[in-house]
Parts: C-alpha cells; structure tokens; sequence
C-alpha cells in the first residue's frame, strides 16, 4: 500500500481551506481522505489474534506554527537514522488552539504538538490523546520592531506610547494568551507608567491568526512592534527586525507539549520520532534554534 | 426532450448537483439554527460587529463600484483610446488571483513601505489596520466582476436605439442615461450583487492587507476564521446568517430583475 498524503493535510497557508476542513469534516470523511488503511482505526494495542491495521508509512504531525523550521530540521535528522528510510513526514502547521479545533471536529493525525499546555489538555479531555502528553520545549518572549523602528519603540515601557501600532493574535492562541499575561506582569512595574497594560492593549491593530503572521507583519514594517517567542526572530534574516528583550521577573515561559493521538496510523514511527525529540541529539536541534530543552 | 440524450441523464446531473450544494448548506443552518446567540455573553458584541463592519464596508465597495465603474465598463466596451487593450485585460487580473496574492500585492503597493505607499505614509495615511483598507481589499477583489459584467452588456446594447434616440434629438449623455443604461439594467444589477457578494466574503485580501481587528478590520469571514478556535458555535452562527443574507439577496434580485441573476 502507498500511502498518499492528502493535499489538506500537507503544509500550506490557504488557511481557509484549514477552517473548511474544521467546520465541515466528518471523522468518516477525514479519514477516507487520508488514504491510509480506513477499515480500522489505529489500534495501538491490539487484542491477541486480532487483525491489526498495518502501520502508515507517513507520520502526519500536527504542530503550532513556531515549530514550523524546527520541526523539518528534526525530521531531517530522524530520517536518517536505520530503520527510518522509508518513512514520509506530513506537517500541518497553524495556532495550537487551530489545531486543538480541528482535532476536535475529526481530523486524523499521529501527533499532536502544541505551543502550550492548555490546547493539549483540552484534546486530551476530548479523549483523543494515546498516552500522556510531555513538555519537550520551552521558549521565552520577546518583543520585535522592525528595521528603521518607525513606532520609535526602544523601551517596553514605549509600547504603551499612544499610535504604537502593535500586534498580536486573539487570546485563544497561546502566544496571544502568553503576551498578555507578559504584559499583565510589566504593568506591576511602575516605571512602566500607569495603565500599561490597558494602554499596550488599545495599541492593538490586529489580531493576526498565528504568531508566524505576527512576526511578518512587523517585518515587512506594517506594525511598529508585537510580542513572539525568542526563536522566532531566528527565522528573520538579520536586521530585518530589532529584539527588545522581556526580563525574566516578566517573561512568560511557554512549554511545548507533545502527544500520540489514538486516531494515529502510523504510531510505532510517531513513538520513535518523539523519543528522538526527546533525546540529546533532538534537543540538541532545538536548542541550536534558541529552544530551551524540557 | 434533449436530443441525443436520455432524459435521466441531465435530470441526475442536476440532482446531484443540488444535493453536493445543497447539503453542506442544510448542514451549516442545521447547527446554526440551534445556537443560541447570547450564550456567551461576549458573542453578541463579536457577532454584532463582524456583521455591521461586513454590511457597512461592501456596501462602501458596491457604491464606489456602481460610480467608478459604471463609466469605467463604457469606456472599456465602447470609448476608443489608447492603452485600451492593457486596460481591458488588466481587469481581469484580480479576477483570476487567489485572493491572498491580492492580499500580498496590496501589502507591497500600498503598505506602509510600499511602492505607493510609502509615500502616502510620508503624507500620514496609512492604510493598512484601518476599515479604509478592509475597503481596498474589498475594491481590488470585486469591483472587476461588476465592470466585467457591466461591460459584456455595454458591448452586446443596441446601438441602433442609441443612434435613434440621438436622431430624435437626444444628447450623447440623454441617450446613454434614458436607452443604454435601461438596455443594460439586468447586467447593472447582476453586476451589483457579484460584486457585492465577492467584497462580502472576500477574506484573504483583508486578512493580509487589513489584519483582523474587531469593529474596524475583523469582517465576517475573518470573524467565522477567528472564532473557530474559541467558539466554534458562535462561528456557525455567524456563518448561517451569511447563507441566510445570500439567498435574501439573490431572491430581492430574481424579484427586481424579473429573472434568474445571471454572472456574465
């Protein structure tokens, strides 16, 4: 059997198509679409004697979007390794609370790895996670301005300065959930200024869908500053954008978590790809992207 | 009877059409009847506001269209001038991309650091993260389908009317107002409710050109995408209403133009 990938599941930002998916899909439909053995559901621990589905040869990965460079660095790496030759990587990246969504409306995948621990522990109250999920990366927060700084933010307390145009994403998304309760922690500063918070808050202008779009709006200089994980930056080619570091007493410290889920075709090779994320040489690969190991 | 055909064979298609569009619509207001839109207490003010900020800008778009683009499809169909044949078929550009290149081109003409807009930033407009962009995005994606529209009707009108109404003594503008346009009336209207409904689901220009901000960028479609990952609910909802303000539309149309509203 050749296991096709489906063109919805493969890495792409017509998102709209993503929320298609979320709002119309059925299990059925999703999983007649992911063109792998459909006559069972994965059975990760088969009964004796029982007919087992065969094991997918494609992992399909469902990870939060600042995983997005990471992550096919890893597989790079993995697929080197015996025994890993003949296996196909299917990455599906969006916000972690995108993902969660349509995990919840059915859609298929081997592993799930969110940008926090509240998405995954709301797929795993919706019963769809095989096992416990583990922190396997942490990151921190920084803020961004672009090149030529136009909103002359060089202080976090000029985030507040009145016409600072500064974006982020909903609270749903947990860069957006993380950056507010960063900024929660800076208002407690006084030499922030009175009503920081409710001031960086009204300099909102938008709330893009990710944190990768957030990270673009400020580099091509349409936003004056917005709030994205240290390792962001490095997917930036340099000078594009100038980092203003959050201190530790304010910084919010994001913990990735990762999965099995139970709808997995392919769960002895996801198994193997998360221990070697979770091995030195995966962390090392995160660390060199300015993660910071579980 | 359709010759060389048996007839089953259209009337299955034709089924089977209806029920791959018609299904997925049920579905839709199926759910949605059955939300309740003060469950939250923050859905009305989110519902509200996509839906006013939707109605509001393509209305905006539509009004512009019929202004700028009523004498724009005369000139294309019937007003010798040079450069005519680029202009023609730069029309049809925005009608072929996918809305999100659109989004992209709109960024780099007239973003802050674009080609156009760098210097209305050095004039102090901006455009990007404001309703006046939602408006941009919503012009560039969809006032081509009214003056594609409006301009096929200009070209098929009857000229001998025209020659005649001028032989009685109408003026050039007498003549275009009392016999072109009325001859055109159905492709206006046509051409009206395409461009209306394109600028109100138009969705990967504004999300890159305009961002998403409740009450100023956040339209309807940017809303249904936003509010999938807090309240799946609320975003059927709001996107039963949308079928409910399409088939209202198309039915006011079918009812003032007297038939099926047709694209080109």
């Amino acid at each position: 059997m050749l296991p096709t990938s489906p063109p919805e599941m493969a890495t792409t930002r017509l998102q709209s198509r993503r929320a298609f998916i979320a709002l119309f899909a059925t299990p059925a439909s999703l999983s007649a679409c992911r063109g792998t053995n459909t006559a069972s559901s994965a059975q990760t621990t088969p009964e004796p004697g029982s007919r087992v589905a065969a094991e997918s040869n494609d992992v399909v990965m469902f990870a939060a979007s600042s995983l997005t460079l990471v992550l096919d660095k890893m597989w790079q790496a993995f697929r080197t390794q015996p025994g890993n030759e003949g296996l196909a990587f299917t990455a599906n990246y969006g916000s972690s609370s995108q993902l969660r969504t349509q995990l919840q409306e059915g859609a298929e995948a081997d592993i799930f790895a969110s940008a926090d621990v509240a998405q995954m522990e709301q797929v795993a109250k919706a019963g769809l996670v095989d096992g416990n999920a583990t922190v396997f990366a942490r990151n921190r927060l920084v803020v961004i301005v672009p090149k030529g700084n136009p909103g002359k933010v060089t202080t976090l307390a000029d985030l507040a300065k009145p016409g600072v145009k500064f974006v982020t994403t909903p609270p749903d998304v947990p860069i957006g959930a993380y950056a507010r309760a960063s900024l929660k922690k800076l208002a407690s500063d006084p030499s922030n200024g009175n009503g920081y918070e409710a001031k960086v808050l009204a300099n909102i202008v938008s709330e893009e869908a990710n944190v990768r779009q957030v990270v673009v709006k400020v580099q091509l200089g349409e936003a004056d500053a917005g709030i994205c994980y240290a390792t962001d930056v490095t997917a930036v080619p340099a000078g594009e954008v100038t980092t203003i570091d959050i201190p530790d007493s304010a910084n919010v410290v994001a913990e990735y978590t990762i999965a099995i889920l139970k709808s997995a075709k392919a769960p002895a090779a996801a198994r193997r790809l998360i221990s070697f994320i979770n091995s030195p040489s995966g962390q090392s690969i995160l660390v060199a992207a300015k993660f910071k190991p579980a | 009877m359709t010759p060389g055909m048996p007839r089953w064979t259209p009337i299955t298609a034709a089924i089977s059409v209806g029920a791959f569009i018609g299904i997925p619509t049920v579905a839709l207001l199926m759910r949605a009847v059955a939300v309740d839109p003060f469950a939250t207490a923050s859905r009305p003010d989110a519902l509200g506001a996509a839906f006013w900020l939707s109605v509001t800008t393509s209305l905006v778009t539509l009004v512009i269209a019929i202004i700028v683009g009523t004498p724009a499809a005369f000139a294309l169909a019937r007003v010798p001038f040079p450069g005519r044949g680029l202009a023609n078929a730069l029309v049809d550009v925005p009608v072929i991309l996918p809305p999100a290149v659109a989004g992209l081109a709109l960024l780099l003409a007239f973003g802050r650091r674009g080609l156009a807009g760098s210097w209305l930033a050095d004039a102090g407009i901006t455009l990007a993260f404001s309703t006046t962009g939602v408006v941009l995005a919503q012009c560039f994606v969809s006032i081509p389908f009214y003056v594609r529209t409006v301009r096929a009707a200009f070209l098929r009108a009857d000229r001998d009317l025209e020659a005649a109404a001028m032989i009685d003594g109408a003026t050039g503008w007498g003549a275009f107002r009392h016999v072109t346009v009325p001859l055109a009336r159905p492709a206006l209207v046509a051409g009206g409710v395409l461009c209306w409904s394109r600028a109100m689901g138009e969705f990967g220009a504004t999300l890159m050109f305009a961002g998403s901000l409740r009450g100023r960028t956040q339209t309807m479609p940017l809303a249904i995408y936003a509010l999938l990952e807090s309240d799946l609910d609320g975003a059927v909802l709001l996107g039963g209403t949308f079928v409910v303000v399409a088939v209202g539309i198309l039915g006011v149309t079918a009812f003032v133009t007297g038939r099926q509203p047709r694209a080109e």
